[in-house]
């Protein structure tokens, strides 16, 4: 068949080529434009070729926070998605309670991250906090402004307890689209609970596995608003992730250059990190 | 292998049932011998899964008993009772290979790995996929995978009985016939009791000894399909099976005579109808269309192969005929009743005919 060509075409596409270019390209082209030069105010820029990034890329304070974020994506995603699994086996499949639990679920999901942030920036604190008031109260010194680890595990707990039923819901949607036949089959077969979780349950989770895994790597390793609310990234520096410090280069500090170094940084390790994840999954996926 | 007596079985979904329609099994009390090969025939929503599924133990009876070789295991769970049961959707375990699938039920129950190796292998063989044995079973045709599913039912081979929750269904006609067979050679050779449930006529009355007819809930009759085909207890027999379907026709008795309309049809015997609705059951096979008898209008000739199908109009009644491939319908049609497939029916049971 003959293919027509016609240039016309491009007036089609033109308007999300336009809404593209000015909600991405353009910022984006911004940021780069900032990272390969150097300004003192007064919108006068100097050439600074690659400089802010050797200058980032040899910095502790960067590696620190990143080597933060890797670690805090990690412990998240080993908590998050073994206890969304698990709850999802232990919902109701029908009945009354399907909607109540759905519905619980989904609360968390619903809330602003500034509005979580001070729900447990309130709640953990010693001296009015539900949480820290009684924890100290049974004689555990627990102080998340002090003491680096308390804030560790608060904004933990506060990222699991935000997160968690995104998983939940993601596995629970393709629990219930295994037929009955499944399990029919597997009582006949005589498999055990753990069989059925491992041979039916398990495999038929794998694709919203992979969605939920991403989608909580891509959301943990970009965590700014609550840890920012609950513990400002401190004490110290102990919980400033690379968002955090991102931020405080670039609106706290004003150095233009570096944080957009930064930030183009930041948006590479994301992309491929994701990348990998997708591709190492899906093979193994494809594999199989 | 074993006896399965269902003792005055019913069922229903609903915790409270009160009226009979609230029944999805209304009565079942019926014996399946060993060894035999049974179909349970019927219309969708008639029990037969259901019946199927209390007998494997996925379901419990509201009422009634089921025994195995006359022990009662109706509390017992479906591992208990060492069932095989292939349901109509292919179930695969989507990440084991073909082997491993066949040995997933063996390995469940703790039998030596080189026992697992043996009857698989055996299995393997009977289904007709030991090239396949080290495959990824998800990247089978449906019809592979339907075998797996039921070569996973054969390769225990102490099972007490093998259910088949109509298997064939997402299989392509041409295969239907390939594992049909398969089907009852292993019976043949192994002796299983064999209980298989479907809605297609053809499939329970090739692959069946004794077919079990339901219908709303109850089991309306138990033959051969021979004598499904020639004495149907039930005018719904008469419908369901064969195609087309009986021709019933109401018709008052006189003696040895049933009057129809205007028409007077001898009858081999004088039936022992009482009063209610009486009606004539002659299958389209033995309705001769020819010059002499009833006269018909004919509307309508369908030739499906084999034979030719008749649609005309009896006294106002629509009946079918069968004719052969190569015979003409006369000018001016008429019809007579072969005396040897006529049944009489009151109020749809069918009633003896003496001498």
């Amino acid at each position: 068949m003959e293919k027509t060509w016609n240039n016309k075409a491009w007036f089609l596409v033109l308007p999300v080529l336009v809404l593209v270019a000015f909600s991405a390209v353009i910022p984006l082209m911004t940021v780069v434009n900032y990272s390969v030069q150097d300004t003192f105010g007064n919108n006068v820029f100097f050439w600074a070729g690659t400089e802010w990034f050797e200058e980032l890329l040899a910095s502790d304070r960067f590696w620190e926070a990143m080597a933060r974020n890797l670690i805090f994506s990690f412990i998240i995603l080993a908590i998050e998605v073994p206890l969304g699994i698990f709850i999802a086996l232990n919902m109701p499949k029908k009945g009354w309670g399907v909607p109540v639990c759905l519905v619980l679920m989904a609360l968390p999901l619903l809330i602003p991250w500034n509005v979580v942030g001070t729900i447990w920036q309130v709640f953990g604190r010693n001296d009015i906090g539900l949480l820290g008031y009684y924890v100290n109260a049974f004689g555990i010194d627990y102080n998340y402004v002090q003491d680096p680890i308390d804030a560790w595990v608060t904004v933990i707990i506060m990222d699991v307890w935000h997160w968690t039923s995104l998983v939940v819901l993601l596995c629970y949607a393709g629990l219930v689209s295994i037929p009955d036949a499944f399990y029919q089959a597997a009582k006949i077969d005589g498999a055990s609970r753990w069989a059925v979780f491992r041979y039916i349950q398990l495999p038929k989770m794998q694709r919203v596995l992979l969605i939920a895994v991403l989608l909580r790597f891509m959301d943990s390793f970009m965590i700014y608003t609550e840890p920012f609310v609950v513990t400002g990234g401190g004490p110290g520096n102990s919980t400033t992730f690379l968002s955090i410090d991102l931020v405080k280069m670039a609106l706290g500090q004003f150095d233009l250059g570096p944080a957009a170094a930064m930030s183009l940084v930041y948006f590479l390790i994301i992309l491929l990190l994701s990348w990998v994840f997708y591709t190492v999954m899906t093979n193994y996926d494809a594999e199989r | 292998m074993a006896r399965i007596d269902v003792n005055h079985i019913r069922h229903s979904y609903l915790t409270n049932p009160k009226e009979d329609s609230d029944f999805a099994l209304k009565e079942v009390h019926h014996t399946f011998e060993d060894g035999g090969a049974y179909a349970l025939l019927g219309p969708s929503g008639c029990g037969k899964t259901t019946l199927l599924n209390i007998i494997s133990g996925l379901l419990h009876p509201s009422h009634g008993q089921l025994l195995f070789n006359g022990r009662n295991v109706t509390n017992l769970s479906t591992q208990e009772r060492n069932i095989a049961q292939v349901f109509q959707f292919p179930v695969i375990y989507d990440t084991m290979t073909v082997y491993d699938n066949l040995a997933f039920p063996l390995r469940n129950r703790r039998v030596p790995e080189a026992d697992v190796d043996r009857k698989v292998r055996e299995t393997l063989d009977m289904i007709d996929l030991a090239s396949m044995a080290n495959r990824k079973a998800r990247r089978l045709t449906a019809d592979q995978k339907q075998k797996i599913s039921l070569g996973r039912g054969l390769v225990r081979s102490d099972v007490n009985a093998i259910l088949f929750d109509e298997p064939l269904t997402v299989i392509d006609p041409h295969m239907k016939w390939v594992l049909r067979s398969q089907l009852k050679q292993l019976h043949r050779r192994f002796g299983y009791t064999m209980v298989y449930v479907t809605h297609d006529q053809t499939e329970a009355l090739t692959f069946a000894d004794r077919v079990v007819v339901m219908y709303d809930g109850e089991i309306v009759q138990i033959g051969t399909p021979a004598e499904l085909f020639e004495r149907p207890r039930h005018t719904f027999v008469g419908y369901f099976i064969g195609s087309p379907g009986m021709n019933v026709l109401p018709v008052a008795l006189e003696g040895r005579t049933a009057l129809l309309g205007s028409q007077r049809i001898e009858l081999p015997g004088a039936p022992k109808a009482e009063a209610g609705l009486v009606e004539l059951g002659i299958r389209p096979e033995y309705v001769r269309l020819g010059r002499e008898g009833m006269a018909v209008s004919v509307s309508k000739v369908e030739d499906v192969g084999r034979h030719k199908v008749v649609r005309a109009n009896l006294e106002g009644k629509e009946i079918a005929a069968v004719i052969g491939e190569d015979d003409e319908v006369p000018a001016e049609p008429r019809v007579r009743f072969d005396p040897a497939g006529i049944n009489i029916y009151a109020d749809s049971w069918r009633v003896e005919m003496g001498a």
